[in-house]
């Protein structure tokens, strides 16, 4: 029986010439990640495995990005853990505030060059499938786990069955990876691939940005995912010379593909022409309508950022829409850089001025409201847009104030508008002061 | 590496709030939750489990939060195995990391009744019902899975091998 692309990593990462789904096996890893909220754990867990040290500086990742620059004194003393073992462990990627290469955690590691296709990488964090935009096994797991993994360059899997999305045709102009991603939890629903792979394929592939790849990945977690994954074509090829010269000149990845033979438990065909501008509704991201379809809702805030949706990609399309525009006043929309390279590129190309001239707030690169943790939590009763990845109850403030979904251009246009909308609602509208 | 007891028998999404309620979640200490282990489903479990004795569950056993105390509690009970045709994915994650013997088999959880008494083989995978003669078959742990419950989980199978400690 021919493999899959993620049993193939999986396989070649436990010195196995083949593995079957439900199959139990031990893998080396690549890349071990941890953030300001899982970690701290997992340095108590560390201290108990007698081990002397992490089992290579260059591959554990620590990225403090939740609750910084630190919103409280709780926060503050869990980042000083991290960096005294960062520092203790002389751990290569330690991110600090201010740091060229810092940022969310999900947006810099790709940015700095420490994903290639091939990988295979825990992160203790469940939007660490992100990384399978580059043709690469990532997966989500718990502190134990990523204490033990710190230690020891191993974890142990269970071997995945896998959907297989077969992507044909191209976006319409306007729609993103972020519309296509909804549009597909929405039809399998937040448990439509549960413990099992998301295999994108098909000719539609090669038309999708990487920013629409990450996206895409992201959100594999939130169909209950264990990872998403793209295959490795010239445009990955493209993002590696960039963003990880050294690995790329070294020749240092692997692309796996998928066999002819491999089976999967279904296969899905979407034409990608068809996806429409989608919003998903509070409390779940399955929740999904498409916008146009539903009476005017009216908000309050509007979040650009996140590890979904906060690269220069991102905030290209967000000034785009918002240049020229004033936010609807009583309206506070937050645009989030998701690392501070971001936040520079951003600067230089003028996008800061667009959405401070449109009377945007911009933070620096963190977390943030994403997880209802600081800069921007909602009140009881308020309506926000976000680009983010969840809209459970309470996921950013109070448990009755409510997260609606969606891509960068309607959060945009929704901002200048006051309510939810389609850039194309816009027409001429401008200076609205 | 074997195990038997009695058995105690669930129905279908046993959740981690009914193994040990999140009022309980203010210590993480094993002994103390297992004081609390399974109050909201069976109140009486705590008192009649033996050291040895194993839960025979139904589908999508463990779902729920991704507490790791669930499985702690259930095995500082004195719970030897579980036993259900599929677990939820961080419970089936987290029971192995914290040392719980879990096995998947739909024939054992819908043969095996409340009460016998069963003996699980971990090395073939062979659960035997004492109490009717009938055998059923999981499939076994690999060798490295049989060893991090052995060890009493992933901390101390790691901790077993000296790692980094060249
Ligand atoms: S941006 Fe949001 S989803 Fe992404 S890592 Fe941070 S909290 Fe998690």
């Amino acid at each position: 029986m021919g493999m899959t692309m993620t049993q193939k990593i999986l396989s070649a990462h436990a010195g196995l010439t083949t593995v079957v789904p439900g199959q139990l096996i031990e893998a080396n890893l690549d890349l071990v990640l941890g953030n300001d909220v899982t970690t701290p754990p997992a340095i108590d867990v560390f201290a108990k495995t007698c081990a002397c040290g992490v089992f290579d500086r260059k591959k554990v990742a620590l990225v403090p990005d939740h609750f910084t620059p630190n919103k409280d004194i709780k926060s503050a003393e869990h980042c000083k853990k991290i960096r005294r073992f960062a520092r203790e462990h002389d751990i290569e990627n330690y991110y600090e505030i201010g740091d060229p290469q810092m940022g969310v955690e999900h947006v810099i590691l790709p940015e700095n060059g420490l994903v290639a296709p091939g990988d295979a990488i825990i992160g203790a964090d469940s939007h660490t499938c992100t990384y399978g935009a580059l043709g690469a096994f990532a997966t989500g797991v718990g502190s134990t786990d990523l204490a033990c993994a710190m230690a020891t360059g191993k974890t142990w899997f269970r071997v995945p069955d896998a959907i297989r999305f077969v992507l044909n045709g191209a976006l319409r102009p306007g729609i993103t990876g972020k519309d296509l991603i909804l549009h597909i939890i929405g039809m399998i629903g937040v448990d439509g691939a549960l413990y099992q792979s998301m295999e994108f394929c098909g000719s539609g592939v090669s038309t999708l940005s990487m920013a629409d790849r990450l996206t895409i990945c992201n959100m594999a977690i939130e169909a209950g995912g264990k990872n998403g994954i793209f295959p490795v074509d010239e445009k990955t090829v493209e993002y590696l010379r960039k963003y990880a010269p050294k690995r790329f000149a070294e020749g240092n990845y692997k692309v796996f593909e998928a066999d002819a033979d491999a089976e999967y438990i279904r296969t899905i065909e979407l034409d990608l022409d068809r996806i429409p501008l989608t919003v998903a509704f509070p409390h779940l991201p399955d929740n999904t309508r498409v916008v146009g379809s539903f009476d005017e809702v009216i908000i309050d805030q509007v979040v650009i950022g996140s590890c979904t949706n906060g690269r220069l990609h991102d905030l290209r399309i967000a000034a785009d829409v918002l240049r020229g525009r004033k936010v609807k006043k009583g309206i506070r929309c937050i645009i989030l850089p998701g690392s501070q390279r971001v936040w520079k590129e951003a600067l230089k190309e003028g996008l800061l001025d667009v959405f401070a001239e449109s009377n945007c707030v911009v933070s620096a690169p963190t977390c943030g409201p994403c997880l209802g943790g600081h800069m921007g939590i909602l009140a009881e009763g308020e309506r926000c847009v976000s680009t983010t990845n969840r809209n459970f109850v309470g996921r950013m403030g109070h448990p009755k104030s409510e997260v609606y979904l969606t891509g960068v251009p309607v959060a945009a246009a929704s901002a200048v508008l006051g309510h939810i909308a389609a850039p194309s609602e816009l027409g001429d509208l401008i200076k609205e002061d | 590496m074997t195990a038997k007891g009695k058995v105690f028998k669930y129905g279908a999404n046993v959740d981690t709030d009914v193994i040990i309620p999140a009022r309980y979640l203010n210590t993480a200490d094993p002994a103390e939750l297992a004081k609390h282990c399974m109050e909201d489903i069976d109140a009486s479990f705590v008192s009649r489990v033996q050291a040895g004795d194993i839960i025979v569950g139904g589908p999508n056993f463990g779902c729920g939060s991704s507490r790791e105390h669930a499985p702690v509690a259930i095995k500082a009970s004195g719970i030897s195995c579980v036993i259900a045709p599929s677990f939820a994915r961080i419970f089936y994650r987290n029971a192995i990391n914290m040392g719980l013997a879990i096995l998947e088999s739909a024939e054992a959880s819908e043969g095996v009744g409340d009460g016998d008494t069963v003996e699980v083989d971990f090395e073939t995978g062979v659960i035997r019902d004492i109490t009717t003669g009938k055998s059923y078959t999981a499939k076994p742990f690999p060798d490295f899975i049989r060893k991090i419950i052995e060890s009493d989980g992933l901390v101390g199978y790691i901790s077993d091998k000296k790692p980094g400690c060249v």
